[in-house]
Formats: structure tokens, C-alpha cells, sequence
């Protein structure tokens, strides 16, 4: 059985889940249709209510 | 002195800096004139590289930072840019990818503390940069190579609450193979859902749900659950957590270790005593519904619902979210058990978010149930008989005759709620719901390591919410739990005993509770698990024997006098 996991979506769910995955030992093939991962929150500036800057 | 000073330094290898200074977009480069800083740092005693990016945390910005680490034989890294609240574990993987040892970079946040607060001033921000890149590479000359810290861990957790949220963790995580002790309250799992009759208007029910879920734990060999239990102590960190519990009727508590914790004790619907002429018979509130729909005795033909009763108040300004929906499912199983019955709900705003549900609130109006909006300054009042409310449209008052009114209240949090908190030092709200780590991205952490929250505990949560949450809070913990070691950072206090007199001064300002008096050698010892690495016993203690990694006086005090 191979061990590597595919996850389709760069956006929070895609990046959240691969960073969970390969916190527990797997290895991760995230896969993004755009040019750059972040999806929707990448084209937000600021997120309420901390104001972290979205990227 | 001197000579002592420059043979320290002859030991040593050549300071080598390279300072990134980021853009951020124009959230920096907008307000501040960045190529200007870039060929300030340039100057600055031990920089032997500066460079500007459009963003730093880009994939080309970090390619950026590592090859300036190869190519320029860099020792010590800046780089100036946002917070490193949020930035800095990232910039700090990349120079240990490019093989320098990442506690030899620091950062200087010229944006949250600079260009976002001058952003009418570009020169004196401009400068203001400057001073703070300075003060910043004036201690990363200072700083020293650290290890992280490694620990052990227990590969057990402790579930709290045998509710949906609960028994969702549990089995996720024992699916993992990660072995579960789960404790209620009760002396019957299933939590609020079995009050509950069904789960949808189809007539999906919720005590199948609920023994399909306990069926699923039980059967799991790396189980245990203690029914009839609460939680009596607590004591030691993430990784390596002491539980004590009492059970009932069990004179001997229950002494459990296990590496993380999830909190998943659930909400309890209001008891609207007082309000709406609340008695509990002929006005009751939706639970109490649920249980005359489960115990079929219920027979109303004339059906008032009220809205947000006890909620988005003064007592209570929170929305409990839920409660449109458990309202208007509840309207259609009674209109679909007797088409003649009149249902008439009054609401302030329906809450229906989601595609289904939605649709299940134009289902509501197909099947004829009727909805009315009130004001919040004019709240229906609940007479003998009939419901009076102001009808905006028609202008006037309006009277609608009943024989049952049900009043949907918001879930409110658990009475032992603040003493879980307090016990566990895991926050929670002003409303006492139980706090994650970050609103946005860490929302089944608590800021306390090893320990998580799921489901109703945090805020109010439908069935299918208390479900992932829980699955999800499972794969928070494997992500701890799946190592076999705790590594963690380096950048926690040290107490030298030599000099340390013992006076206790640190431990009173530990918020962590990291630091214990050794009465053998007369000092206090810091729990570098435990330790956070915030810096109040380095300021409290009279004699410099606590100091924190990473901001020792001497690099603090490089950094002050170079402004």
C-alpha cells in the first residue's frame, strides 16, 4: 500500500490538510489548478478579527 | 578587558549578516522607501548582504534567503518584515534548510510596527526602518546557536464528554491506533442528542445515530470508557499529561497519563425560566418538544414558535445558531404528522445558512407553516391563550391563539465550564464557552499545547459540526501523537543555580506554571516543556539568574544601545 497522499486544492482546506498529514509522518502531493497555492484567503488583505495579513 | 574580549572573539568564526528586507506588497514598500533601508543595512557593521524582496514569504523570496546563505557563507540572517508571531518559524526553516542553525535569525517587523502605523509619514518611517533593521542586526551579532528541545510522549489521550463531538474523536483517533480513555459525565454515552427525537425533517433518528456511534467505540479494543466520571486534577504538559478521575460510587479516583487531552464537554439548552411565561407545560422550550415528539405525547394543534428567546440579548448577545434550524425541523415534523396542525414561527432573522438548509426553510413555507418576523424592542408577549405580536406589515398588533408555545433557546455553556478552564489553564470566552488558539486558523486548538476542543463545547454546533469537529480534532492530535518524540524550541529560560538564592520571585510571575523550587540546591528550575519562553522571570529576577534563551541581557542590551 503506498503511503503518499494526494490532496487536489491549494486553498486553506488543501494547505491545512497537507500540513496535517505531513506533520504526521506522510508524504503529501498537493496539487493546485493556479499558478500559486492560498486560493480565495491568498486574495484577501487582512483577516478579522486579529488583522493577520491573509497571505 | 579588552584583550579578554578580542581573543573571545579571535575563538570565535567572522560575524556573517545578511539582511532580507520585504516589501510586503505595498504594505510595507507603499508607506516606507524600502530600497532605501536595503542599502542602509548594507553599511551596518557585520552585513555582508542585503537584499530586497517583493515578499519574502514567497517560494521565491525563501529561494532567496538559502541561496544567500550558500553564496555568501552567512551565519546570521535578518529579516525585516511583518510579525514573528506569524512569519518567523517559517524563515527560520529555511536557514536550517540552507544549514545554518535557525536560532542565529532575527527578525525586525518594520510593517505591523512601522509602515502600517506611519503610513502618512514615508520619511520619518522610513527612517524609523532603518533603526529598527540596526537594533535588530546589532543582536543577531549576539545571538547564539541553539538545539531544540526533545521530550517524550505518551501515546494515549484523554477524551472529555461522551457526546457526538466526543465519540467522533475517540473512534477517529482509535481508528488511528492511538489508544482512548473517555470519560462522561452521565452514566450513558450519547450527550444532548439523546434528548433528542430526530436528527431531520425526513425523520432521520437521532437514537440510532447515537447507538451507531457508541456500537462503532465499543467495539474498538483501544477504548476504555468511564461512564459516571468527572475530571478531579490535572497536572504536567503536552506529551506527558497526569490525570486524576473520580467516578461515582468509586472511593479510589481513576490515575490515567496520556500525551494530549480533548475537551468536548458540550452546551446545555437555556432554561428560560421567566421569560415568555415559561412553565415548562403548555410553554416549553424546543428540547422539551423533542422529548414529547420521542415519547409520542404530543398532540398541539395550535403551535407558536419564538426565536432567539434568551438569545442576542443583554444577557446572552451571541447567536446560538442552531436553533432556526432545530425550529423549523421540528415545525415540519409536526406539519407532516397532522397537515391540520397551524405552526407559526416568530423570528427576528432565520439563521438557515447551507444549500439544504435553505431549502428546508422553503420546504417549511410549502408545507405551510407560517413565519413572522418581530422586533426585538417589541417582543411577542405570551398571554393565557394567544400570542400577542406587532406585525411590521400590517402596522398593528396581532393575536394568535395556541395551545402549546415553544421557545427556541439558545445552547448555553456547561455550569462547570469556568472550573474545567481554570483547572485545565485553557481559556474561554466572555460568554464562558470555551476559547481556541486563533479564530480563523486554529480552531480546535487550545493556546495551551496537548489539549483541544470540539463540538458545543467551543460554541453551538449542529450534529454534522460536533462530527467533524471531533474527526478533526483526532487528526490535530495524531499530528502529535503519530511522532515518537516531542521536539520543541529551544527559546525557554534558564535559571543558574549557582547564583540563584531561591526567593521564588520568578515562579510567582510564571503564567505557565513552568518553574518549581528545588529545595536541595536552594533554586528554582524551569520545566523547559512547560516554558513558553515568555520572559517574566528573566524581568523579575533580582539577581539575572533567570534568563531567557535568545534574549540574554547582553543581546537585549546590543540591540537597545543601538537605536
Amino acid at each position: 500500500m503506498s503511503r503518499d497522499i494526494l490532496v487536489i486544492g491549494g486553498g486553506i482546506a488543501g494547505i491545512q490538510s497537507s500540513l496535517d498529514l505531513a506533520e504526521m509522518g506522510f508524504k503529501v502531493h498537493l496539487v493546485e489548478r493556479l499558478p500559486s497555492i492560498g486560493g480565495k484567503m491568498a486574495q484577501l488583505d487582512k483577516t478579522f478579527p486579529t488583522n493577520d495579513c491573509a497571505i | 578587558m579588552t584583550d579578554k574580549m578580542d581573543e573571545k572573539k579571535g575563538g570565535l568564526e567572522e560575524i556573517r549578516i545578511g539582511i532580507f528586507i520585504c516589501d510586503c506588497g505595498t504594505n510595507i514598500a507603499g508607506h516606507i522607501d524600502c530600497s532605501a533601508v536595503t542599502s542602509y543595512a548594507a553599511t551596518l557593521p557585520n552585513v555582508v548582504y542585503a537584499k530586497e524582496n517583493l515578499y519574502t514569504c514567497s517560494e521565491s523570496g525563501i529561494a532567496e534567503i538559502i541561496n544567500g546563505i550558500k553564496q555568501h557563507n552567512l551565519n546570521r540572517v535578518v529579516v525585516a518584515s511583518c510579525s514573528p508571531r506569524t512569519h518567523q518559524p517559517l524563515f527560520q526553516s529555511s536557514c536550517s534548510q540552507a544549514g545554518m542553525n535557525p536560532y542565529l535569525f532575527e527578525m525586525a517587523n518594520i510593517r505591523d510596527q512601522c509602515s502600517w502605523v506611519h503610513m502618512q509619514q514615508r520619511e520619518g518611517g522610513t527612517e524609523k526602518a532603518k533603526d529598527l533593521v540596526r537594533m535588530a542586526a546589532a543582536k543577531a551579532a549576539f545571538l547564539e546557536p541553539q538545539k531544540d528541545i526533545e521530550a517524550s510522549l505518551v501515546a494515549r489521550t484523554l477524551v472529555i464528554g461522551g457526546g457526538v463531538a466526543g465519540l467522533s474523536a475517540a473512534e477517529g483517533l482509535a481508528g488511528m491506533g492511538i489508544e482512548v480513555i473517555l470519560i462522561e459525565q452521565k452514566s450513558e454515552l450519547g450527550g444532548l442528542l439523546r434528548q433528542i427525537d430526530t436528527l431531520g425533517p425526513e425523520g432521520d433518528k437521532a437514537s440510532e445515530r447515537i447507538s451507531g456511534l457508541i456500537g462503532a467505540l465499543k467495539a474498538c479494543p483501544n477504548v476504555t470508557i468511564h461512564t459516571d466520571s468527572k475530571m478531579q486534577d490535572i497536572a504536567g504538559y503536552i506529551g506527558n499529561y497526569d490525570v486524576t478521575i473520580h467516578q461515582e460510587g468509586r472511593e479510589e479516583p481513576i490515575k490515567e497519563k496520556v500525551g494530549c487531552i480533548v475537551v468536548a464537554t458540550g452546551a446545555l439548552p437555556l432554561r428560560p425560566e421567566g421569560l415568555f411565561g415559561y412553565n415548562g407545560t403548555n410553554v416549553i422550550t424546543q428540547i422539551e418538544l423533542e422529548q414529547m415528539l420521542k415519547n409520542k405525547s404530543f398532540d398541539a394543534k395550535d403551535i407558536v414558535m419564538i426565536q432567539c428567546a434568551g438569545a442576542r440579548c443583554k444577557e446572552r448577545q451571541y447567536c446560538s445558531r442552531i436553533c432556526c434550524m432545530i425550529a423549523v425541523k421540528n415545525a415540519m415534523i409536526i406539519k407532516k404528522q397532522n397537515p391540520g396542525a397551524n405552526v407559526h414561527v416568530l423570528y427576528r432573522d432565520m439563521q438557515m445558512y447551507g444549500t439544504e438548509k435553505e431549502q428546508m426553510l422553503w420546504d417549511a413555507r410549502g408545507m405551510g407553516v407560517r413565519f413572522d418576523i418581530y422586533d426585538p424592542d417589541q417582543p411577542p408577549e405570551v398571554k393565557d391563550g394567544n400570542v400577542r405580536f406587532f406585525q411590521p406589515l400590517l402596522g398593528k398588533p396581532r393575536d394568535i391563539s395556541y395551545d402549546l408555545v415553544v421557545l427556541s433557546t439558545p445552547m448555553v455553556p456547561r455550569e462547570d465550564a469556568p472550573n474545567l478552564s481554570q483547572m485545565m489553564r485553557v481559556a474561554i470566552d466572555q460568554n464562558n464557552f470555551f476559547m481556541e488558539a486563533h479564530a480563523k486558523l486554529r480552531p480546535l486548538d487550545f493556546a495551551t499545547d496537548g489539549i483541544f476542543v470540539a463540538g458545543s463545547a467551543r460554541y453551538p454546533a449542529t450534529v454534522e459540526e460536533a462530527r467533524s469537529q471531533g474527526l478533526g480534532v483526532a487528526s490535530r492530535v495524531a499530528t502529535i501523537l503519530f511522532k515518537d518524540k516531542l521536539v520543541t524550541s529551544a527559546i525557554v529560560a534558564e535559571i543558574n543555580p549557582e547564583t540563584c538564592v531561591g526567593c521564588l520571585g520568578c515562579q510567582q510571575m510564571c503564567p505557565y506554571e513552568a518553574i518549581t523550587y528545588n529545595p536541595e540546591l536552594n533554586a528554582c528550575e524551569v520545566n523547559t516543556i512547560l516554558c513558553k519562553g515568555c520572559g517574566c522571570c528573566a524581568s523579575t529576577c533580582p539577581s539575572h539568574s533567570a534568563q531567557l534563551k535568545g534574549f540574554k541581557p547582553q543581546q537585549l542590551l546590543r540591540q537597545i544601545r543601538a537605536v
